[in-house]
């Protein structure tokens, strides 16, 4: 008796929306083990890993709050990931979005400016910032075919380097204690609370926007429908006319805008100023979510709020059962592993077989 | 076809059979390719196995080399059932096959690749041997010269030779002729005869009628996975091997005689760069194609078709302004997208991929070349424009699919070429431009496609096809030229040509070099 895998005449619908289920489900498995051998109780830790971060209405805010990035980044990485331009740089074109809508509060903060006209601006120069840092990447793409995995990755450390001279020089805080950080921004470049007693803001509204964008861009626009067809098949890409540089920029430069807005988010809101550090790594795990969303601007959606319970789960793990915050890590790099085996499945179907007997 | 030169000695018939298969059967998702097939193999005999493109021929050769295993049925090998579980094994049972696509590593030399193939341990003696058996049976070969500057004929002596080092007493041949000259495939026939007069059995897949009819001994057709009919070819006409193979008459084309109109795409001295390394390189290749006929370039493959290809169509653009033009317009640094709106169509080679992206639907895939008719508004998609477009598509042109969502890849290789042709026709345009138009696709469809290109010349647009299909090129041509290493022949009137001459144009350029073995026919 043998397993076969076989492929598919047509790829399975149903395969393709239950395969993230799938791998959700098997990273629960695995997740059992490591805490069967770390010597915790798997029912108590899934508990804190799963349930008691949403189990008030201060932790579905948090929820909806750390979903927020992710689902921005993952929207425009997803773009760029459905024509094969791989942008691994998220994370520091959301530190550079950071620094350029950061720098706008701290410059415009304490002078009159209302938060109506500065708060967009910011979003704006965040938007700017992160595209102008994908833009490096895509120009050395189009002009040399430099791998945009490497570029936008190594640019990453620059940016977080940068931002890190920032706050330990030019923008320390003169009465931070002599801590690297900004000065914390005025009331009028934070921003605005959605739900009282939580730190859930506007943001929020920004991202579902976006994922609409994204949606009729990618469903009913020719150009995103141009960048689907360079992803699937390049020949034929090529043999329509469609522009092979027009696909690396546009998806380079969505993922960098969308970057660089999480970024102002993170800094005019749940953090407040500009510090070493203005991610817990959205920009990478954006990445995650955009595959367990199957590159779709809805699925996203849902992928955000899963890989945003992952980082709470992970928090409250370590406050509540001295794990140790590699726990986020292991969750979240296990289920896309899962998922990418899980889509095996798309294209083949398994068969079992028994030898044909001999006559 | 020429008379053969050595007379043909029938095997005897009441001899035991070397290769005996019995009820094999083979199921795919979507398709039985073989029902049931029985077939067997006398020692050295000459065995065709005949049957349209999808009629599971092969399959079965697949099964008898190990490739694949059958769902059912059984193989007797020389008296004895086996089973054969790969390649390896039907080697060493004394089975050889040559492919329709060779596996050769172009980067390495003739001997390099034969001894990656021969497990024997004896390398020294390889180089000796290989001229050795190369010379005794026709196909001269130089060891040390590397495959990347050799032809496709030659290399398919390479696989040849590769197989008869090994000694086998069955040598399965799947279509080897669809890379030869015309006088390379007499040639061929030379070999096999005199292989088979050696005691070799030879299974000969094909479905080139006139082929089979001057080669084999006998024949088993195969008509979509089943069996329909055993013969001795050189009995029957080509009319009765048609109607076992296809079930019906072999279509023939409706022609009319060719007004040829102004000039609509004119190639002027067109200089490309090989793209690869292991590429061909244009040179000067100047000709033209005029509104209401139909303009073919013949050529073994890998002399240029690819290149010529890509520079017309717009995927690879010109310096020169002027190398070529559209309708009388400069269009050489235009890309693709530009030529179409100034009237080109292009059916590529490869469908899968090319032609159309094989996970979308059809309607996307409609979608993909045709921006006229609305489909697009002010950059936006309009969904049921799209739809009845290719709705449209697949009723004129009868693609056989459940509807327009179906992705492309579930269509069978016939159906999707009638879509790709139907749907670069329903643009409208001045000039179509089709590579290998019928290959890979069943006798119906290929029929209707090769009169949809005679409909259209006599619509008035200029026609030009590419392919290394020579009957079909002869069939549907008004002027033929041949494209060989990189330069075309002057285009003739097909009535003032002849298949033998086109032959020796094919062939004519491939001297070998600095090798030291005489030029090569073929």
């Amino acid at each position: 008796m043998r397993l076969f895998l076989e492929a598919r005449p047509q790829p399975s619908q149903i395969a393709a929306w239950t395969a993230p289920l799938l791998a959700t489900a098997a990273t629960l498995v695995v997740g059992f083990i490591v805490f069967k051998a770390l010597g915790r109780n798997p029912l108590a830790a899934f508990h804190a890993f799963f349930v008691q971060p949403v189990a008030s209405l201060y932790g579905i805010a948090e929820l909806l709050l750390k979903a927020t990035p992710l689902m921005i980044i993952a929207t425009g990485l997803a773009i760029g990931y459905r024509a094969n331009v791989w942008n691994i740089g998220a994370e520091g074109q959301l530190t550079m979005g950071a620094i350029a809508g950061g720098g706008l509060a701290l410059w415009l903060g304490e002078s009159e400016w209302p938060s109506a006209v500065l708060l967009p601006l910011m979003f704006v120069a965040g938007a700017l910032a992160g595209m102008a840092w994908a833009a490096i990447p895509a120009w050395l793409r189009t002009r040399f075919n430099a791998n945009e995995i490497l570029t936008s990755l190594m640019l990453v450390y620059v940016a977080t380097l940068y931002l890190s001279w920032l706050v330990h020089g030019p923008w320390r805080d003169p009465e931070g204690y002599n801590f690297p950080q900004s000065k914390l921004f005025a009331d009028a470049a934070l921003l605005p609370n959605l739900l009282a007693e939580t730190r859930l803001n506007v943001e929020f509204l920004v991202a579902l926007a976006i994922v609409a964008i994204a949606w009729v861009f990618v469903r009913r626009h020719i150009v995103g429908f141009e960048m689907r067809v360079a992803g699937l098949a390049p020949a034929a890409a090529n043999y329509a006319g469609i522009d092979a540089r027009r696909n690396v920029w546009l998806g380079m430069l969505a993922g960098g805008a969308c970057a660089g807005i999480a970024g102002v988010g993170e800094a005019a809101g749940p953090i407040g100023q500009l510090l070493p550090s203005m991610s817990p790594g959205y920009g990478f795990a954006a990445i995650i979510v955009a595959f367990v969303g199957r590159l779709h601007p809805l699925g996203v959606a849902l992928a955000s709020l899963l890989m945003s319970l992952l980082y709470l789960g992970g928090e409250s793990a370590q406050m509540n059962l001295a794990l140790p915050s590699a726990v986020t890590g292991l969750f979240q790099g296990t289920l896309l592993f899962l998922l990418l085996a899980a889509d095996v499945l798309v294209n083949y179907r398994v068969r079992v077989v028994h030898r044909t007997a001999a006559a | 076809m020429a008379a053969p030169t050595t007379p043909r000695a029938t095997p005897a018939a009441d001899a035991a059979p070397r290769l005996a298969l019995s009820g094999i059967t083979k199921r795919y998702p979507a398709v039985v390719a073989n029902d049931r097939v029985d077939l067997d193999v006398l020692p050295g005999e000459i065995h065709a196995v005949l049957g349209e493109n999808g009629a599971g021929k092969s399959t079965l050769m697949k099964i008898i080399y190990g490739v694949v295993t059958p769902d059912a049925g059984t193989m007797r090998w020389e008296g004895s059932t086996v089973q054969v579980a790969n390649p390896a094994q039907a080697r060493r049972l004394g089975i050889g096959m040559v492919f329709q696509h060779f596996s050769l590593f172009d980067t390495l030399t003739v001997g390099e690749n034969i001894r990656l193939a021969v497990d024997d341990t004896d390398a020294k003696s390889l180089p000796a041997r290989i001229r050795d058996v190369s010379q005794r049976y026709g196909l001269p070969l130089d060891p040390r010269r590397h495959v990347h500057t050799m032809s496709v004929g030659e290399r398919q002596r390479v696989e040849i030779v590769r197989c008869l080092l090994q000694k086998p007493r069955l040598l399965i041949m799947d279509e080897p002729t669809s890379v030869l000259t015309p006088q390379a495939v007499l040639s061929l026939f030379d070999t096999l005869r005199t292989l088979a007069a050696e005691g070799c059995s030879i299974l000969y897949i094909s479905h080139k009628l006139d082929e089979i009819r001057a080669l084999c001994h006998r024949a088993t057709v195969l008509r979509a996975g089943k069996v329909t009919g055993q013969c001795d070819p050189r009995r029957e006409t080509a009319a009765s091997l048609a109607r076992m193979m296809i079930g019906g008459e072999l279509p023939h084309p409706q022609h009319r005689e060719a007004t040829a109109g102004a000039p609509a795409l004119v190639v002027d001295a067109l200089d490309v760069r090989a793209a690869d390394p292991f590429g061909t390189t244009l040179r000067e290749i100047s000709f033209a194609v005029h509104a209401g006929e139909i303009v073919g370039i013949a050529g073994v493959s890998g002399n240029g078709q690819k290149e010529l290809l890509a520079a017309l169509s717009g995927e690879r653009t010109q310096a020169r302004r002027n190398a070529i033009m559209l309708c009388g317009k400069p269009a050489g640094r235009l890309g693709a997208a530009a030529r179409r709106r100034r009237g080109l169509a292009f059916v590529p080679e490869e469908r899968l991929g090319r032609g159309a992206v094989p996970e979308m639907s059809l309607a996307e895939n409609a979608l993909l070349t045709t921006r006229k008719g609305g489909l697009v508004r002010r950059g936006f998609i309009r969904g049921d424009a799209v739809r009845a477009c290719a709705a449209k598509i697949i009723d004129a042109f009868g693609v056989r699919t459940p509807n327009a969502e179906a992705a492309a890849r579930s269509l069978s290789g016939g159906n999707l070429q009638k879509f790709i042709v139907g749907r670069e026709i329903s643009q409208q345009p001045k000039v179509l431009i089709a590579a290998q138009p019928t290959w890979g696709v069943d006798v119906g469809a290929s029929a209707q496609i090769r009169q949809a290109l005679i409909d259209l010349r006599d619509q008035g647009v200029a026609v030009l096809v590419v392919s290394e299909e020579l009957d079909e090129l002869m069939e549907i041509s008004d002027r033929l030229a041949v494209i060989a290493q990189g330069r075309l022949s002057e285009p003739k009137p097909v009535h003032a040509t002849s298949a033998e001459e086109i032959g020796l144009l094919m062939a004519g350029a491939h001297r070998t070099q600095g090798a030291g073995v005489p030029a090569a026919v073929g």
